[in-house]
């Protein structure tokens, strides 16, 4: 019997091949769109990296967190701490999330030590807590909070262009870092543990060491999202960056696109930002909506929308896996 | 002398969260699953006693023996529409399942309540404030020690429930090992229901208690869920006696932050519950973990 194994199908090369054009074209963006346009799609590039982010942690490390929202907020903070001391505001941007990625190796190893729900919660209230100890920093006024106001030195277009760039960067950073992570060595042993933990461990994976690895990549990437939004949104108060809002919306984003798929959390992501456009007005309707859509997902289609296509139509766009060929 | 008066205020508080947290040991112990929307449904508790006390002008005590029923059948739906199909899933489906209810509960309640806070305070009289006065600065509010006493009384029945009756020995059967106890007859979602039920006139009760002691509006089902889970962590996951003390120790934490800064209350709370958190991990040979092993059955 003859077989073979590839990663590259003719459906991959095409379809990566799109994704390196659309990059392309997305680089020079600012030049080339409205004013409006390019907002919406830094807003779009920040909850790409939150769904991506969560997924990596729950769909691929099997950690539910409901507290992500302490690395949005501390990366906000980071920065405005940092650009308050007279940090150029890019790169006090990549201080802060670099140091807060940092700070996510120790907490990791605490946090990690917990299981299921009570990593879950446990992250809560770290959350919580990193909210009031933030609070109490005069520079942010308690619940007031503050402005970054190193943006007031821009012009407009200027700070918008360059967040836009920045906001395209860490997305392509870290979404590659993930990708080259599930490719690797590291990949394999993540997706086992996603599949059967137990198992995994049983064949001498490493579990503990993945899961450290996407913790810290989680945290990074929360901690961007969090510096690139306060950069977007200029005003830091600590309940809008350290709000369980933002797992809401994380977790409607992984899920409904497809836990443990690298392309379902940008599907998510482009879903959320769609009906956050259409029907974000409705305020209160439009949140009991996104529970109603994500506590449906969980019932009725846990593997979201891609990991239904993906095993229905065999079809897989970003070579992370393997085909076998008979 | 201040500082002793709210450590008594503190662990009377204990008592109050031992009722809101002991429904959500509860589905833990028997199901494995941290129920998210505990302390939305408690809110939700809350809200349909509060419209039944104005709606009919009769007492909350009144209201809560004709809420704890729905209660029940409020978990029973639970079971059977959410948390049963979830379990099929795998191990993080709960969490999300949970949370998605969390979510739609909040935002029901605030667009059907507004953002108001409400109170039962008003309802039950002089109850709300009436104290006896040990010394001048030392006192026991009379609805802090009903809902001790409660508390007491609350764990004690379900500790009876489950080690004295049929029932109880099903439902402990059941939490070990589901797939033996249907070998025997027993069919473990319809156990499950009754657990769930159960939890939820826990969670009706303690609904109640929260109206009548303090204010309560539609987004504070975050903030109870995590004081439940605080209380259960803290005394111990699984033990019901456990949540007493964790109730305790968390509100004797709590009002002495209070007394430090005004945002010490949440965060002296908080951190007291990291701590034994993490050094939990590092021993299991703790005063509070031989407790839980004597009561993982529960």
């Amino acid at each position: 019997m003859s077989f073979s194994v590839e990663r590259w199908t003719r459906q991959s090369v095409f379809f990566s091949g799109g994704i390196a054009i659309m990059l392309l074209v997305l680089a020079i963006g600012p030049l080339i769109f409205s004013a409006g346009i390019t907002d919406h799609l830094t807003t779009l590039f920040v909850y790409i990296i939150l769904a991506a982010m969560w997924n990596a942690l729950a769909g691929y490390g099997g950690l539910v967190s409901i507290g992500q929202q302490v690395f949005i907020g501390l990366g906000a903070y980071a920065l405005i701490r940092l650009s308050d001391a007279g940090v150029p505001l890019y790169l006090a941007l990549i201080i802060a999330v670099v140091l807060i990625g940092a700070a996510s190796l120790p907490l990791g190893e605490l946090m990690l030590r917990l299981r299921g729900g009570e990593f879950a919660v446990g992250m809560w209230v770290l959350a919580e807590l990193a909210h009031f100890v933030v609070a109490l920093d005069p520079l942010v006024q308690g619940e007031t909070g503050t402005s970054l106001d190193a943006l007031d030195a821009f012009a407009p277009a200027a700070a918008r262009a360059d967040t836009y760039w920045m906001g395209l960067a860490l997305m392509i950073l870290l979404l590659g870092t993930l990708f080259v992570l599930l490719r690797g060595k590291i990949g394999a042993a993540i997706q086992a543990i996603r599949d059967d933990e137990i198992a995994a461990a049983s064949v001498g994976v490493k579990v503990h060491a993945a899961k450290r690895v996407m913790f810290v990549l989680a945290a990074t990437g929360c901690a961007a999202a969090g510096a690139l939004w306060v950069t977007t949104t200029i005003s830091f108060q600590p309940h809008a960056f350290f709000g369980i809002q933002w797992t809401a919306y994380m977790l409607f984003m992984a899920l409904v696109g497809g836990l443990g798929t690298f392309e379902g959390p940008i599907i998510g992501a482009i879903l959320f930002f769609l009906m956050e456009t259409w029907f974000g007005a409705t305020g209160v309707s439009y949140l009991i909506g996104l529970g109603v859509v994500a506590l449906a997902f969980a019932l009725f289609l846990p593997r979201g929308i891609w990991g239904f296509a993906e095993t229905r139509f065999g079809i897989r766009l970003l070579p992370v896996g393997y085909f076998l060929r008979l | 002398m201040n500082l002793v008066n709210q450590v008594l205020q503190g662990a009377l508080l204990g008592g109050f969260y031992a009722l809101l947290a002991c429904g959500l040991s509860f589905i833990y112990g028997v199901m494995r699953i941290i129920n998210l929307a505990h302390g939305s449904l408690a809110i939700f508790a809350a809200f349909l006693l509060f419209d039944f006390a104005n709606d009919t002008n009769l007492s909350p005590f009144i209201g809560l023996a004709l809420a704890l029923p729905a209660m029940a059948l409020v978990g029973v739906v639970l079971q059977f529409t959410v948390l049963d199909r979830s379990l099929k899933s795998g191990p993080l489906i709960p969490i999300l399942s949970t949370f998605g209810v969390a979510v739609i509960l909040d935002n029901g309640m605030f667009e059907y309540y507004g953002a108001n806070s409400n109170s039962l305070g008003p309802a039950i009289g002089d109850l709300a404030f009436n104290s006896w006065n040990i010394t001048d600065t030392l006192y026991v509010g009379q609805l802090d020690a009903l809902i001790f006493t409660t508390a007491v009384v609350v764990l004690g029945g379900l500790s009876f429930l489950l080690a004295r009756t049929g029932i109880g020995r099903t439902i402990r059967a059941t939490a070990d090992d589901p797939a033996i106890v249907e070998l025997i007859g027993v069919n473990p979602r319809v156990v499950y229901a009754v657990a769930v039920a159960i939890a939820m006139v826990l969670v009706g009760i303690a609904g109640a208690f929260l109206g009548m002691r303090a204010s309560f509006a539609p987004y504070d089902g975050g903030n109870l869920l995590i004081f439940a889970f605080e209380t259960v962590v803290i005394g111990g996951l699984g033990s019901l006696w456990g949540t007493l003390i964790g109730g305790v120790i968390l509100g004797v934490s709590q009002n002495i932050g209070a007394e430090i800064s005004p945002s010490g209350f949440l965060i002296a709370g908080h951190l007291v519950f990291l701590v034994i958190l993490i050094a939990r991990t590092f021993s299991t040979g703790s005063i509070l973990g031989r407790l839980r092993l004597k009561r993982s059955a529960a």
